[in-house]
């Protein structure tokens, strides 16, 4: 087990410097800092002044290492727009991206796991067939539109919900939370459900497919020989084997909910990291944009570690493979 | 009916596809639905009533009407104006011709580079195809909104661009599924056969190994295109798609936000429907290649 988590830790450190490479040399071909920061009206010393400021004047691979000691110690550097230390600005806007994915992907599992037991257990049901009809929607709605309309919906025509922002905050471990307070989760109720669409979508797919498998598998008939009760079959024996396939995907989906959120985010004028990195984007803020990608990649290590981990724990096969 | 005018019924893989194909309604409504808009877009301005690019056509009086009120030219605008007048059924067909285009044209140019790479990756094996699949594994640890977001900010706006983020974003999927299936196939007697008469790499690779790994790969494609269509959609809507000059799907309903919230639905709800039936029909068709091309599923 150590050596496993070693080795992929290792694997994971040398994934990272590759992506600092491209990220770097990537955001370093958009566009130059120095037209779009600088009023045009500054004379020439000051242009001077402030590239040297920026560090802009020092040759492309020394910037790079500046960048990447300086990543080591935590800093990113400071953004062009706000004048403050990038990671900073993302971490402020790290919770309210945050418990929008995690809402998300609970109320997926939530909406979909029984659903998706359903339509898996009765295959030909009424029921199950517009289950499976509603899943094919749930992944072809594009996300942005379907904001739009619940938009129109719930905030213009009937006004029962707010449009954007994320209301009222509470402050926890330094940080501001919005699904602690009755304001705040109303703020969240649209953006959450039009993120979790899609996500709804997968879970229903794979929770069908995983019962369709396992039902005619020997165990399920042995466990029938045996005389155990239907429900015993399916929630005990049947359910954990499919938790494993969906709670790796919803895993490995966790990251591309955060980074599609990105959409949901700027649709709801939600203040995260999404709205951000857009924001960004649109003004060129170099250490930002670096920054938020490195933050994505280092989550993503992360988060396949975690899923690979939690593989273990849940398949013991997994654990045997791996000491052999 | 055509069936009986075929009269030596033989069994040809590509009759029990059709037959696999037809047994479900649903698949055969989204065959025609995506028939009829692939129609619709290819002879857009035989149908549109108005030519949306050419700005003689338009008058800022006309704009923001309701769907169904009559415009100063005469015709009826039935899905209403944007706020340039522009009539969005017409707009909508010269839409759907961007999206589709970019759509496809992604998936085709994605499809043609990953399959080549994947070919390569299973036939030669060893350290190509070590880091092939190593590419392969992280591009797709990277979800493909933010890889093609940071590649337009790159590349800036335009149709090209987004078709060259599409594809870097998309050639993986067909690399790996290609590999996949042709890492059995190369096992086969068959390319035995072709090695031992010393055929040319590239003729067994093309010639004998790729058609038999189109299966899997048509399925892909087809589930691609509906991704890349929704994707293009994505990134127009945030302003980094495709330019104002020539709008797509996406950009018609990023053009209706801000008069959404005057109740102004319909620049951007019509557009979406184009949008969903588009990707839904797609996706309907795609969904029963599989399952009928899917070993596993076959009775």
């Amino acid at each position: 087990m150590t050596v496993f988590l070693l080795r992929r830790l290792l694997q994971a450190v040398g994934v990272v410097l590759a992506m600092t490479l491209l990220v770097f040399l990537g955001v370093f071909a958009v566009g130059d800092p120095v037209e779009i920061l600088i009023s045009p009206e500054a004379d020439q010393l000051e242009r001077e002044r402030a590239i040297r400021e920026l560090g802009l004047d020092l040759p492309l691979w020394r910037q790079y290492l500046v960048f990447l000691g300086n990543a080591l110690q935590g800093d990113l550097g400071r953004s062009f727009v706000f004048n403050e230390p990038a990671l900073q600005l993302i971490y402020q806007r790290m919770p309210a991206t945050l418990e929008l994915a995690l809402g998300a992907t609970l109320l997926a599992l939530l909406i979909g796991l029984p659903l998706g037991l359903y339509a898996g257990l009765r295959p030909n049901a009424f029921g199950s067939r517009a289950i499976m009809a509603g899943s094919i929607l749930g992944f072809s709605l594009p996300t942005f539109w379907v904001g739009l309309m619940l938009i129109m919906v719930f905030a213009v025509q009937l006004g029962w919900l707010p449009s954007t922002g994320r209301g009222e905050t509470v402050t926890i471990l330094g940080m501001r939370w919005s699904f602690l307070t009755w304001d705040g989760l109303l703020h969240m109720a649209m953006p959450m459900f039009s993120l979790s669409l899609s996500r709804i979508g997968l879970v229903i797919r794979l929770t069908r497919s995983g019962v369709r498998e396992n039902m005619v598998m020997d165990y399920v008939k042995f466990a029938r020989a045996k005389g155990l009760s239907p429900n015993r079959i399916v929630f005990v024996h049947v359910f954990r084997n499919i938790l494993i396939p969906v709670v790796t995907v919803m895993g490995l989906e966790l990251g591309g909910t955060i980074a599609f959120s990105v959409v949901t985010e700027s649709v709801f004028a939600w203040p995260g990291m999404g709205k951000l990195i857009i924001d960004s984007i649109n003004v060129l803020d170099r250490p930002v944009i670096v920054a938020y990608l490195m933050l994505i990649v280092l989550m993503f290590i992360v988060i396949n570690l975690l899923v690979d981990l939690s593989y273990s724990v849940l398949d013991p096969r997994v654990r045997l493979e791996s000491r052999e | 009916m055509s069936i009986s005018t075929v009269p030596p019924k033989v069994e040809t893989p590509f009759r029990r596809f059709v037959a696999g194909f037809c047994e479900s309604k649903v698949a055969i409504g989204g065959l025609v639905v995506c028939t009829l808009i692939v129609l619709a877009a290819l002879f857009a301005p035989l149908i549109a009533p108005q030519d949306p690019y050419d700005l003689a056509q338009l008058d800022i009086m006309d704009g923001r009407m309701e769907p169904g009120t009559v415009g100063g030219a005469g015709f009826t605008f039935i899905l209403g104006t944007d706020d340039q007048g522009r009539d969005m059924f017409s707009g909508i067909l010269y839409g759907l011709r961007i999206s589709l285009s970019v759509g496809v044209g992604s998936a085709v140019l994605a499809g043609l580079f990953g399959a080549t790479l994947g070919l390569l990756a299973a036939y030669v094996g060893g350290r190509t195809d070590s880091v092939i699949m190593r590419l392969v594994d992280l591009q797709l640890s990277f979800p493909a909104i933010l890889a093609a977001l940071m590649i337009l900010a790159v590349l800036g706006k335009g149709v090209m661009n987004v078709v060259i983020a599409l594809v870097i974003v998309e050639w993986a999927y067909y690399a790996r599924t290609v590999r996949g299936s042709a890492l059995v196939e190369s096992k086969r007697e068959y390319i035995e056969a072709a090695r031992g008469l010393s055929l040319p790499t590239r003729r067994i690779l093309f010639n004998h190994l790729l058609p038999n790994c189109l299966p899997p790969l048509i399925v892909v494609g087809t589930i691609q295109v509906a991704r890349a269509i929704a994707l293009e959609a994505t990134l127009s809507f945030l302003g980094l798609g495709v330019p104002i000059t020539e709008p797509s799907l996406g950009l018609l309903i990023a053009n209706g936000y801000e008069y959404m919230l005057s109740g102004k639905y319909w620049i951007s709800f019509y557009p979406g429907i184009a949008l969903l039936l588009t990707i839904v029909s797609i996706n309907l068709v795609g969904d029963q290649v599989r399952d009928v091309l899917n070993p596993r599923l076959q009775k």
